[in-house]
């Protein structure tokens, strides 16, 4: 666990992320890797400081839930769960082939650690609901973690968990959403109009923070507080975060919901990502 | 009885004395005036089941009330779950709970998880084969609220769904019969109910309902009439009525329509020489009769004719639901008359 103000480890650990995410990238030759680089501090934060796992043992009773709503994030979470030691590292070269266990959309029943099929985009929260609901019946204090997108906030079946989980004061449930401002068709914001936001969910009774998706700093003093929120509410942290974070060129392009990389172009974004390696 | 917001409907307004039925007649019971029935099977025998398996929860879409869930709720409370008129929410959120070891009853209408949270029964639940219970009233033509009510199409969506088990119960006596083994057989399951005062019919037939099985509740020589849910109950009234005109007919119940009980049907129609019925309280399309007929032509096995009693491929009135099942030829009456005008061809 690390301290505010002494992040490095984590800022280590959200680069070999980025790293393994460039890594499965380079097998398909395209794919969702601008998302991948985007949250990858997010996953840092989730993976190295919030949340509780058995790497040995993905399916421990008493682990944390992480749900991943949006199925082509797969593979950012792959890179999450790799470096977490959930997934050997040596399965990154089978990403998206034929017999893999890291499919291209996340599947539950395919890959240790992927707790929900997602790729029907809206479904996330709602199961949240849900296992928050029997873990309170378990008595356990484990918690829910979903992370969803800006685009998941079209979909009315959010909404709908949304307000449910504000109705049922889900204490349990810590919401964690990647806005970074690029859907299929577009920039988010064209595409629909969800903000404002962060006054939406209150309204809706959640307890809501707005940082920075790509400081850990500001992360880490995030989930801290959704964590150890006193009021009976459910959670929110509202990650803005900046698509292909971390590779200037990448950054660049307009159009970055499905990046086409050419050959030549990982080794030189792999690049980019090592110098910033801790020694 | 085509109507139009154009045309005024004087024959109504000046008729005298004769008195019309009305939509909300039947709304609490498909039961005929003299039936014996049962209250609220579904839920008595949940509640009951629940005693003893601790992991059952109940979980409704505002619904509670109209899909007998109530008497679960009302026995306990602490299981049960409101998710409001949420139906995406609702099976979202069984799911979940699913995921962490409970066995969730969810209920609303037929039509609403049908059309309206496919996705999420499909993706959420049947694609994990997890063991959600999903029980729904107002299956095909159980109301007369028009079609915003009437699932006529529910089982032809849910046959289209991997590993998702679709039962039609006939009677009290099935439901109370079927709940118990649908709690005891593991993954997803879709069941039609029959809600409020439930008709009872099997039980003078000594029959046992067993997951997967049809079973041959009446034998006859001339016509045999395959069928699932209320249907069947028309059926053997239907067959009453045949045999005071002479006619033999056998009634096959098929309450399991996924997965198909084929050995047992292909046995009965392999039989020379009978008149193949199907008769399902559902759209033509996609059905009973079409999951059979496909049945058949896969295995050769051609019977002296096949014919289907099952709704049009329409948009439902609204009425009252007698009229309504005598309109679209699901009451015994139109049973027994169109057997009879097919044995004649």
């Amino acid at each position: 666990m690390a301290e505010i103000g002494h992040n490095v480890s984590l800022s280590e650990r959200a680069r070999r992320i980025r790293r393994n995410a460039l890594r499965m990238g380079e097998v398909q030759g395209q794919g969702y890797i601008a998302q991948a680089l985007g949250v990858a501090d997010v996953l840092a934060v989730s993976y190295f400081h919030a949340t509780s796992y058995r790497p040995e043992d993905p399916e421990w009773e008493g682990r944390d839930r992480f749900l991943l709503s949006i199925g082509h994030y797969a593979i950012a979470l792959y890179a999450a769960l790799i470096e977490a030691k959930i997934i050997p590292e040596d399965e990154l070269e089978t990403y998206g082939t034929d017999e893999s266990r890291l499919p291209m959309s996340g599947m539950a029943a395919y890959t240790p650690g992927m707790e929900i099929t997602g790729g029907s985009l809206g479904h996330g929260l709602g199961i949240a609901v849900g296992i928050c609901l029997a873990l309170k019946r378990k008595g356990s204090k484990s918690f829910v973690y979903n992370l969803f997108s800006d685009g998941e906030l079209d979909e009315g079946s959010t909404w709908e968990a949304a307000m449910s989980a504000g109705s049922y004061k889900l204490d349990n449930l810590i919401g964690i959403v990647d806005v970074n401002q690029m859907q299929a068709d577009g920039p988010s914001l064209g595409v629909m109009n969800f903000e404002p936001l962060a006054p939406k969910f209150e309204s809706f009774g959640w307890f809501v923070q707005r940082v920075d998706g790509n400081d850990i700093d500001a992360l880490v003093k995030a989930f801290d507080a959704a964590r150890h929120q006193d009021a009976p509410k459910p959670r929110l942290i509202i990650c803005d975060t900046k698509m292909a974070k971390g590779v200037p060129f990448l950054e660049a392009r307009e159009r970055n919901h499905f990046l086409r990389v050419e050959p030549h172009e990982w080794a030189e974004a792999l690049k980019i990502i090592d110098a910033g390696a801790v020694a | 009885m085509r109507r139009s917001k154009y045309i005024r409907p004087e024959h109504l307004l000046n008729n005298g004395d004769r008195p019309r039925l009305t939509t909300s007649a039947m709304i609490a019971s498909i039961a005929g005036p003299d039936q014996p029935t049962k209250p609220a099977p579904f839920g008595h025998t949940l509640a009951a089941i629940a005693d003893r398996d601790p992991r059952i929860v109940g979980l409704s879409a505002d619904l509670a009330k109209y899909t007998d869930l109530h008497i679960f709720r009302a026995a306990h409370p602490d299981r049960f779950y409101q998710m409001g008129m949420a139906e995406q929410l609702l099976m979202m959120a069984a799911a979940g709970m699913a995921r962490e070891g409970f066995q969730p009853w969810v209920t609303t209408y037929a039509v609403f998880a049908s059309r309206r949270a496919y996705d999420f029964i499909c993706l959420a639940i049947a694609e994990e084969m997890l063991d959600v219970k999903i029980v729904c009233a107002l299956p095909g033509l159980t109301t007369g609220y028009g079609p915003s009510h009437q699932a006529s199409e529910d089982i032809a969506m849910f046959r289209g769904m991997p590993n998702l088990t679709i039962i039609d119960p006939c009677d009290a006596h099935e439901i109370e019969q079927a709940v118990p083994a649908i709690a005891a057989h593991k993954g997803p399951v879709y069941m039609r109910l029959l809600r409020g005062n439930v008709p009872l019919v099997l039980d003078e037939y000594g029959y046992q309902f067993e997951l997967g099985n049809a079973k041959l509740i009446r034998d006859g020589r001339d016509t045999l009439i395959i069928s699932s849910g209320l249907m069947t109950m028309r059926a053997l009234e239907a067959a009453k009525q045949l045999q005071r005109n002479g006619v033999d007919a056998a009634v096959l119940h098929v309450p399991t329509i996924k997965p198909l009980d084929e050995a047992t049907i292909l046995a009965e129609c392999r039989r020379a020489g009978r008149l193949v019925v199907v008769a399902e309280n559902h759209t033509l399309i996609g059905g009973l009769g079409e999951a059979i007929a496909a049945t058949l032509m896969r295995s050769d096995v051609r019977p002296a004719a096949f014919r289907q009693i099952a709704l049009p491929d329409q948009f439902l009135e609204a009425g009252a639901l007698p009229t309504l099942h005598d309109q679209y030829g699901l009451s015994t009456g139109k049973v027994v008359s169109a057997i009879k005008g097919w044995l004649d061809e």
